[in-house]
């Protein structure tokens, strides 16, 4: 969508077109950030129904592949629902260094 | 045209019969209660396809309205009073969705303390959320109101929610002759519904009502302002062909002996009825007086109002209610501000009456129209703003 424009260039009311989430990138927020480890991973697809923010990638073939940092926001849902044992986790969460 | 004994209520709820709309969510309150209530027999009885959705409060009801109006459903709903308050928190979301709408709103007064009997506190106290309002004199104006503003509100231009108000008990339950449309050419006359967006419509998705912070909100608020503006003319427009359809012609405000007046009484809805009594008593005796009744109050027809009193040399503005701003009621506050830049304009004085359904009578009305008289033959006011009636 184009930026800064005019009321009279807008739709009707705040109607929008769909999908404009998808503009803003929601990564910054980051305070935490999930690390995904696909050797501990059972494919139960928990992160990917959890998470608020479709942050988790499905490669080519649907399986668990990894965190689009782009969109997450780091809110530890994956990791808090990731069933995997402690000695094998599959996603572990760390500090973001700026 | 069948003519038939019908209450405010009855009537509207015939208009809405008619209409026939896909939805109606409603809660019933006093004493609109009966309008819904109306409304759900046909709907029992099969006499219309409305989807009736009886909820669980008036926030509800019109959570219900602007959700099912935001999927491309022509919507109704009917509330008064304390419920059109509970209501007040998405008022603004269908306006701002651009949701054409359709209430039926009767006028009463707002607790406390608690009272049925009719004000104009309710209607006026929404009067800023971006509704259309028009307000009717009498059960006739009531159904003509719902049926015209059903075509103002679904106006491409418009796109607004709008009220139709009548006063509680006065008209709601009071039993008068209607002149009814044959269904078939009310049906007509409305004409069917093209929605101009739907959230349900998979092939052009859409998002509404989406978080708008500093950088478009502003901007999202405009087009209301313009579709307000517009609808003045829409408005006299869909007056203007219902009258020659039906013979019943409206605007945005209406005169009665106004053309020659030096004094001038001007109000909303049923006490221009009994203002009209006198007004032909006074005529008889003489005395050149005449009624500006505003028909319309949002969008508020400014520009009508001061032509209409350019020739008068005092009004006396009624509001059947007040906003308790020092300022007497919204109507004179209104009127007073329009006024500000004519160059010929009346003395006013703005008289505050009939709170919580206290009776205005015709001894009343012809004691204000004495005052005015004394006020433009002093060429001053004697007393800018009274609460008329109230025991000292
Ligand atoms: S931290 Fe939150 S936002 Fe990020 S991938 Fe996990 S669940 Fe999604
Ligand atoms: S919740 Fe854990 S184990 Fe399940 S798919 Fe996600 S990362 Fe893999």
């Amino acid at each position: 969508m184009k930026k800064n424009m005019g009321w009279r260039e807008l739709g009707q009311g705040d109607s929008l077109p769909a999908g404009t989430a998808a503009e803003f990138q929601t990564g910054d927020w980051r305070r935490e950030r999930p690390i995904f480890n696909k050797e501990n991973c059972i494919q139960c697809y928990f992160c990917w129904i959890y998470c608020p923010d479709a942050a988790i990638i499905l490669d080519e073939n649907k399986k668990v592949a990894g965190i689009d940092y782009r969109y997450c926001k780091g809110c530890g849902i994956c990791d808090r629902e990731c069933p995997t044992k402690k000695e094998k986790r599959a996603i572990i969460m760390k500090e973001e260094k700026k | 045209m069948p003519t038939l004994a019908k209450t405010g209520n009855e009537a509207m709820a015939e208009a809405m019969r008619q209409i026939n709309p896909d939805v109606v969510a409603a809660y019933p309150i006093t004493p609109a209660t009966e309008i819904v209530m109306i409304f759900s027999q046909f709907v029992a009885d099969g006499l219309v396809d409305t989807e009736y959705v009886a909820v669980e409060s008036e926030h509800s009801a019109m959570s219900a309205c602007v959700g099912a109006a935001a999927a491309g459903c022509r919507v109704m709903t009917g509330t008064s009073s304390q419920g059109l308050q509970l209501m007040s928190e998405i008022l603004p979301i269908a306006s701002a969705l651009r949701l054409p709408i359709v209430m039926c709103d009767v006028n009463r007064a707002l607790s406390g303390p608690i009272n049925i009997h009719c004000d104009h506190s309710d209607t006026m106290a929404v009067r800023d959320f971006g509704w259309l309002q028009i307000f009717s004199e009498n059960a006739q104006e009531a159904y003509d109101n719902v049926l015209q503003m059903m075509r103002i509100s679904e106006n491409k231009e418009i796109q607004l929610p709008g009220m139709v108000t009548t006063d509680g008990f006065i008209i709601s339950h009071c039993m008068e002759r209607v002149e009814t449309i044959d269904d078939a050419a009310a049906k007509q006359y409305v004409g069917a519904y093209q929605p101009l967006k739907s959230v349900l419509d998979l092939d052009n998705p859409i998002t509404l009502g989406s978080l708008d912070l500093q950088d478009y909100y502003f901007e999202h608020k405009m087009p209301i302002v313009e579709a307000m503006q517009k609808a003045k003319n829409v408005i006299l427009e869909v007056g203007r062909d219902f009258g020659q359809k039906f013979g019943r012609e409206y605007g945005l405000v209406e005169t009665y002996k106004l053309d020659d007046a030096e004094i001038a009484m001007v109000a909303l809805g049923s006490t221009c009825g009994t203002a009209r009594v006198i007004i032909d008593e006074l005529r008889a005796q003489g005395v050149k007086v005449g009624l500006l009744k505003i028909r319309v109050f949002r969008p508020f027809p400014a520009e009508a109002i001061v032509a209409a009193l350019k020739n008068v040399q005092a009004a006396a503005i009624m509001d059947r209610s007040d906003m308790y701003s020092d300022q007497g009621g919204q109507v004179f506050c209104e009127i007073r501000s329009a006024l500000y830049d004519a160059d010929k304009k009346p003395l006013l004085a703005n008289y505050v009456y009939g709170l919580g359904g206290r009776e205005i009578c015709l001894e009343d009305i012809r004691r204000i129209c004495a005052d005015t008289q004394a006020n433009a033959a002093a060429g001053k006011v004697k007393q800018l703003i009274q609460h008329y009636g109230v025991r000292e």
